[in-house]
């Protein structure tokens, strides 16, 4: 026996590791933090193999109900299943508390930013942001000038990026205004655990997330066009061939809604119609699944086939509302990121919440001399880029990769930003019959429509192969359960 | 509903009839091989490609356990089984929102076990077994089908898909087996004949259900009779035909459109010939004739439920 910690748990254990990362689970010292301590000695107490054995079944289960997602790129195999992980990660109710008016905050701010840029540009006006950050952003959309959106609502769906650093706070990463995807993810993982764990869920008081598709088509309904008292809402996928595709079917038939492509949709007289049996069908609300760029041919890329023509315009007459509204990936942008904070001071007259990681714009030139002096020590970013692409992490790069990055950065500085090579916080998973610790993020889902709803909760991802720091699911991530306590 | 929804209903629907049907002749004439003497083995298995449609890729090679093997496995022949049920399992996950996760899971599972190395080796060393395993999933995700799902229209277009591609298979394997059907009448001493006939009558499960209404008397024209103008059993003709009348019926009815006259008069047409025709008529005329008409029907019908349901044009919709 070790610092408190009864052998059976220290079985599970092995030589698990603990560093300067904040552990999820232990405290520096090894012992297991209070909250973790019921769920240690579950999981000790449990016959040998019967954890394998559930995290089999509960595999299996995801396999058989088609709970995949696809792999670009790769010829076989293109659909797997996320790798899930049976150990959840628990969140208490102060935490919670603070990330969910953090995030609160943040959209309301990020909203506030998106409406003024496209339409009085005071902000640009009043130099705390520079102007042409915000018009050399290749998600700024000139068409969405002087537009009336809806409630004012450019960002309706969000699922923004948390870290916790060792000082135990959570900050920011990313908050991925576009399409935001993973959601189905977090409420498939909650059914399974609760079949596989049902005793400790009940044991521990977890608030329950299973509404979230109520949430979101009342969010969606709120945003319908006047004069419409019944709209007819869809959802618009790119197709089967999207590696999000599980999830849109899920959402579709959680919330009732016609899951449509763009070739089911067409528009006569600024209005869309979609195809049906029984004839032409009007719409209303477009939940958009599709990148801006995909979404209509007469406006953005004119050799995609996945939108519909027609649909901008009949969105700037007002007849149909399409959410997230066009061109909020200018928000996104990981250059402007930074003035985050500076854009809740200047909108809600408040102090941040919920703190942003360091970021060093490369357009600088301070910041600029600084990175390239240190790029083995930071982590590199394309700013319009997501989903892990596009980044270099300096610590486990290599000279050449640092060279070609060097080189890119010099060519477009505006492209790219720095921040510190973050030691953030790692959560035990069960890799073979051990807990061994692999690095977490955290993504809530907030939904903002006549009101802010966040759902107590959000996916888990977990980086699982031992030392990475990429969490994404296309880059060999997997996800857990969060549950945040009464 | 979305047309491309119902066009994806409509084909898994017809795909997974398809495999069933497939499965269930290749049973057949493998099962008649059995028996020495008889056809030779060259002319069952031209027999077998022949009622199937006559889809290319599959000539007699001499080897029984590799045509069986392409048959059932080969992904790239579009008439094996395994093609139709992939294409039946592609089409069901482009409308995983429409169909409930009972039915998604089930066919989900059939599609899963039928990639794994097991079915093939399963194939080389108990045949029935795997036919076994993959009927009992198509018939799980037909009970599921009609226990889980609303009976919308989106049911309907899954009945339509069935019944069409059943009427259409068994129509075909009754021209296929006229030679057969028109021989001679007396009895025939070897048993060979009657295992034929038993097999015939096997290929639409029915086997059982004709020694009901008729003994397991087999006689040629009763055979035809029951495959072809039975009004209760699910595998003849004119029950399928019935199917197919009711579900445009239904369709036309929940979607509040008036229907098409052209389509009701083509079905119209086909229900007419197969009430009330009695079997000696249709013996006495071209038999072959009569099954060909049927066919063509068939293909008709389909070609107009697309013209009116799926592939409109949008000048016409918006006029109306």
């Amino acid at each position: 026996m070790k610092a408190g910690i009864p052998d059976e748990v220290e079985a599970l254990f092995g030589d698990y590791p603990l560093d300067r990362a904040f552990d999820e689970m232990r405290e520096p010292g090894g012992a297991v933090r209070q909250l973790y301590q019921a769920l240690t000695e579950t999981l000790a107490q449990l016959p040998q193999g019967e954890l394998q054995r559930r995290k089999q079944s509960a595999e299996l289960s995801f396999l058989m109900q088609g709970i995949t997602f696809t792999v670009y790129g790769r010829e076989e195999g293109t659909e797997r299943i996320f790798p899930y992980d049976l150990v959840p990660r628990l969140v208490t109710a102060a935490e919670w508390d603070t990330i969910e008016r953090g995030l609160t905050q943040r959209i309301t701010a990020l909203n506030l930013f998106l409406r003024d840029v496209y339409s009085d540009a005071k902000i640009l006006n009043d130099r705390v942001v520079p102007r042409e950050m915000v018009y050399s952003c290749k998600h700024y959309r000139r068409q969405m000038r002087g537009l009336q959106v809806p409630r004012n609502v450019y960002v309706a769906v969000v699922g923004s990026d948390l870290l916790r650093l060792d000082s135990g706070e959570f900050v920011v990463l990313e908050d991925n205004l576009r399409v935001p995807s993973g959601v189905s993810y977090m409420l498939t993982n909650r059914r399974v655990m609760k079949r596989t764990f049902p005793r400790m869920f009940h044991r521990y008081g977890v608030r329950p997330i299973e509404h979230y598709p109520q949430l979101l088509l009342s969010t969606l309904r709120s945003l319908a066009p006047e004069g419409r008292p019944e709209p007819n809402i869809v959802l618009l996928t790119p197709g089967v061939f999207n590696s999000a595709y599980f999830e849109h079917t899920y959402l579709a038939r959680q919330m009732g809604i016609d899951l449509v492509e763009g070739r089911d949709l067409v528009t006569h007289d600024n209005i869309v119609y979609m195809r049906t049996t029984d004839g032409l069908k009007r719409v209303d609300v477009i939940y958009r699944r599709v990148d801006d760029d995909f979404s209509d041919p007469l406006v953005f890329r004119p050799d995609s086939a996945l939108g519909c023509a027609g649909l901008f315009n009949a969105y700037r007459a007002g007849n149909v509302t399409v959410t997230n509204a066009f061109g909020t990936g200018l928000a996104d942008d990981k250059a402007l990121y930074a003035y985050v904070p500076r854009m809740i001071r200047y909108y809600l007259n408040e102090d941040p919440i919920l703190a942003n990681v360091e970021t060093f714009l490369l357009s600088e030139e301070k910041d600029r001399r600084h990175v390239l002096a240190n790029l083995d020590k930071l982590v590199v970013k394309a700013v319009g880029e997501s989903g892990g692409y596009g980044m270099m992490i300096g610590p486990h790069s290599t000279a050449a990769q640092r060279e070609e990055f060097a080189r890119q950065i010099e060519a477009n500085p505006r492209n790219y930003i720095a921040q510190p090579t973050l030691e953030f916080s790692r959560a035990p998973c069960l890799i073979g019959d051990r807990l061994e610790p692999r690095h977490v993020d955290l993504r809530p889902y907030i939904l903002y429509g006549d009101k802010v709803n966040i759902v107590p909760g959000g996916l888990t991802r977990v980086a699982l192969e031992k030392d990475s720091l990429v969490v994404n699911s296309s880059q060999g991530g997997g996800s857990k359960d969060t549950w945040v306590l009464e | 509903m979305l047309t491309r929804v119902a066009d994806s209903l409509y084909w898994m629907s017809r795909y997974l009839e398809r495999a069933e049907n497939t499965l269930r002749q290749l049973d057949v004439t493998i099962s008649l091989m059995l028996d020495m003497g008889g056809a030779s083995a060259e002319s069952r298995w031209k027999r077998l490609v022949a009622s199937l449609g006559g889809p290319v890729g599959l000539e007699w090679s001499g080897d029984l356990d590799e045509m069986a093997r392409r048959l059932v496995f080969e992904q790239a022949n579009p008439a094996s089984v395994i093609h139709c049920i992939s294409g039946a399992r592609e089409n069901a996950r482009q409308v995983r929102e429409e169909i409930s996760s009972e039915q998604w899971q089930r066919l989900n599972r059939l599609f899963h076990q039928m990639q794994s190395p097991q079915a093939i080796g399963q194939l080389d060393s108990n045949m029935s077994d795997l036919l076994v395993l993959v009927l009992d999933g198509i018939h799980l995700f037909k009970g599921v089908s009609d226990t889980t799902m609303i009976h919308g229209q989106g049911w309907q277009f899954i009945r339509l898909g069935r019944y069409l591609e059943r009427a259409y298979a068994t129509a075909t394997l009754l021209e296929v087996y006229q030679p057969l059907l028109s021989g001679s009448f007396e009895q025939d001493s070897s048993g060979h004949e009657y295992l034929e006939l038993v097999g015939l009558l096997r290929c639409c499960t029915s086997f059982e259900a004709f020694c009901q209404v008729y003994t397991a008397d087999l006689s040629r024209d009763r055979i035809l009779e029951f495959l072809l103008l039975n009004h209760d059993f699910p595998h003849a003709i004119r029950y399928t035909v019935d199917g197919i009348r009711h579900a445009i019926e239904s369709i036309q009815r929940t979607g509040g459109r008036r229907a098409p006259e052209e389509l009701s008069a083509a079905i119209g047409r086909l229900h007419a010939m197969l009430s009330f025709t009695t079997i000696g008529e249709i013996l006495a005329g071209e038999t072959g004739q009569f099954l060909r008409i049927i066919r063509e029907q068939c293909l008709r019908i389909h070609e107009m439920i697309y013209r009116f349901y799926i592939h409109y044009s949008i000048q016409s919709a918006l006029a109306m």
